[in-house]
């Protein structure tokens, strides 16, 4: 009886052991990664005041103005963001309208149609897709894609939804394959599988047993994907529409190759040349004199910073909007 | 006198150690325009087998050539854009020429073969505003009585990114149209009315190449080397000239460079042959040289390259700089002077 007791006590003074090492781990690794943290926090504050630090000229010369005039000229350093605003702004929007149903359609196919034996190398090359670097898109969109759409497309999509008013002046203006309309479709195959597995990850965690049930009562596949998996992930589909929608209005070097740069607003048309806000820094800021020219792209930094806070701060309420309807359900 | 001359020698071994590693081969660093790089480049390499001195040279854009001399984190600076005399002496630089490079219009028409266009400074500028929009504009028709020229929307195609080709380009429409001076004025950026940016001479090349009824501009290099359909250009003379390395020259030889410092952009220049839009391209040194060996490595590697390097250049379709231009820079070095108020290096 006494040796059990012996151990016992034995046992004892390892657990006590163990926990203070235990606690001397747990210690350090709340530290730790409460030290990433933040870090992180710490280097979002630094660009934030690096970037306003240096935009300070823009801001103080042309104020809140810089953001609704029209004008990019530096030897005469009048400087504003509405042409690069809108051509990033509306690039990212036709990137969406694109990539949005075809993603949709390739995670319900991935999930719900595509024989088993075709859904890890069907998934696995639009992965590939996500890894193919942003200036070889750019490149293929230049040298491949531009040149096709203007002989093909345009003059197609000018002899069908250009007839037609109103909607027409979208398609107006001479076939040069390069332009906002090119930028928002190279923008939608680069962000397609980001969206793409995002949606199909979260149709995937769908449980069978909802799905089936459906099924049981005699619901199509469309019924059941639209009226059972869509509702079960909402949050996750617009968290993957968010993902996607934050990459398309930061890509840089595929945008530059194909949006046309141009700082002039010509139209409407969607065949025209524009601007984005990445593609003016990366095109400018090389050769940038210091002083207002500097300045203005720094602004145009900052301005696309809060344009992304924006973005994320207004999915994060229309995540929480969605999660408050279920709960209330 | 033994020990002094021990002590000498030993000063300047200290001198040598505390400058690191030039003791066996010198090594010297600069940075800016792109433009110039393919031939620094070529020169640098030639220059370190002749002698074993390293140069390092960094294509960042003249603008970042500019601020690096000026923060005094290279050995010399370059750039496409001279400074104005006053600029020079604000920061206490000074600037000299190494090659001259020529712009050059280059256009897609079918069956329009190269150097057959006709263009004049006034025209290209109006094609750049956006005034003369179709290849038939009755402008056009006079000066190419001899070709018909479709009636075809023209595609104006010009760079995205900052750069010393759109100073020389933007630069010679101010100089003649006053509309372009007043409305878009010159640099390596301007807010362009009208067109299409590419970026760099490759993606200026790329459209001009895939739109029918392009109009785009390119080094003259760039243009030759891909076989673009340039165009013929009226120069300051009257004179409609080809762009080739014969023009380019005589439009330097016209140049007056003893005034103001090296400031001088070749376009629109008055000679018979001159190609109307040429340009040098500059390096920028401090007056005063803080490291004062370095400076005077400098100077050896542009001597050297001055006498050495114009076949070089031309390989690559620069104009090398005529003969009393390089005297003229020689006996400018002068001004380059260490603590003591001595010029760092002489030619002799």
């Amino acid at each position: 009886m006494q040796i059990p007791s012996g151990l016992e006590a034995e046992n004892l003074s390892e657990a006590s052991r163990r926990k203070k090492v235990g606690w001397i781990g747990d210690w350090l690794f709340l530290n730790l990664t409460r030290g990433f943290a933040v870090f992180a926090l710490l280097i979002l504050l630094g660009i934030i005041v690096a970037l306003i630090i240096g935009a300070w000229p823009a801001i103080k010369t042309f104020g809140l103005g810089f953001l609704t005039s029209t004008d990019w000229s530096p030897p005469k350093e009048k400087f504003g963001a509405l042409i690069p605003i809108y051509g990033t702004l509306v690039s990212s929007f036709l990137a969406l309208v694109i990539a949005v149903p075809v993603s949709f359609g390739i995670a319900l196919f991935l999930t719900e149609l595509s024989p088993n034996w075709l859904r890890r190398p069907l998934g696995i090359a639009i992965e590939l897709l996500a890894g193919i670097p942003s200036i070889v898109y750019g490149m293929w969109g230049l040298l491949f894609f531009a040149p096709l759409f203007a002989k093909y497309a345009q003059p197609f999509l000018a002899n069908t939804f250009g007839r037609i008013p109103l909607l027409g002046q979208l398609f107006a203006g001479p076939h040069f394959g390069i332009g906002m309309l090119t930028a928002g479709i190279i923008l939608a195959v680069m962000v397609i599988p980001f969206i793409a597995s995002v949606m199909r990850d979260v149709f995937e965690v769908t449980p069978t047993l909802l799905k089936e049930s459906a099924y049981g009562l005699g619901c199509t596949t469309w019924e059941v994907v639209w009226n059972v998996v869509l509702p079960y992930t909402r949050v996750g589909v617009v968290g993957g529409i968010m993902l996607g929608l934050g990459r398309a209005l930061g890509e840089t070097m595929a945008v530059t190759f194909v949006i046309g740069n141009s700082n002039a607003f010509e139209g409407l048309s969607l065949f025209l040349p524009g601007n984005s806000i990445t593609s003016a820094l990366a095109n400018e800021f090389a050769e940038a004199e210091e002083g207002l020219h500097s300045a203005s792209l720094m602004y145009l930094g900052l301005v696309l910073f809060a344009i992304t806070l924006a973005v994320l701060t207004a999915s994060r309420l229309l995540l929480l909007r969605i999660q408050k309807q279920q709960g209330g359900r | 006198m033994f020990s002094r001359h021990v002590l000498t020698v030993s000063f300047a071994a200290l001198g040598f150690v505390v400058l690191g590693n030039v003791v066996s081969a010198a090594e010297i660093t600069g940075a800016g325009a792109s433009f110039p790089a393919p031939i620094y480049a070529k020169w640098a390499d030639a220059y370190q087998k002749a002698t074993g001195n390293k140069v390092n040279y960094q294509s960042i854009g003249s603008s970042g050539g500019l601020k690096q001399i000026r923060a005094k984190t290279v050995d010399f600076g370059a750039s496409d854009a001279p400074l104005k005399p006053e600029e020079l002496q604000k920061d206490g630089l000074v600037q000299f020429p190494t090659v001259i490079g020529g712009v050059v219009p280059v256009v897609n028409l079918p069956g329009v073969k190269p150097g057959q266009l006709k263009l004049t400074g006034d025209v290209l500028a109006d094609i750049y505003l956006g005034k003369i929009k179709t290849w038939n504009d009755p402008r056009l028709a006079k000066l190419n009585a001899d070709m018909a020229l479709p009636n075809q929307q023209i595609a104006v195609v010009r760079r995205a990114d900052g750069s010393g080709t759109t100073f020389i380009f933007t630069d010679y429409l101010s100089k003649v149209s006053p509309a372009w001076q007043q409305e878009i004025g010159s640099g390596t950026a301007v807010q362009w009315p009208t067109g299409t940016g590419g970026k760099g001479n490759e993606g200026v090349s790329a459209f001009v190449q895939q739109l029918p009824g392009a109009i785009g501009y390119v080094e003259y290099a760039y243009a030759k080397q891909n076989k673009l359909t340039h165009a013929q250009l009226q120069n300051a003379a009257g004179q409609f000239v080809q762009p080739d390395d014969a023009n380019f020259k005589a439009a330097a030889a016209d140049a007056d460079w003893t005034k103001s410092a090296f400031y001088q952009i070749l376009t629109n220049q008055p000679g018979k042959n001159a190609w109307p839009i040429t340009g040098a391209t500059f390096i920028l040194m401090h007056a005063n040289a803080e490291k004062p060996a370095q400076s005077a490595e400098v100077l050896k590697f542009f001597e050297w390259a001055y006498k050495n390097g114009g076949a070089m250049a031309s390989e690559l379709d620069y104009v090398p700089l005529p003969e009393s231009l390089v005297k003229l820079i020689h006996s400018s070095w002068s001004n380059i002077k260490d603590s003591s108020g001595k010029p760092v290096h002489v030619v002799k």
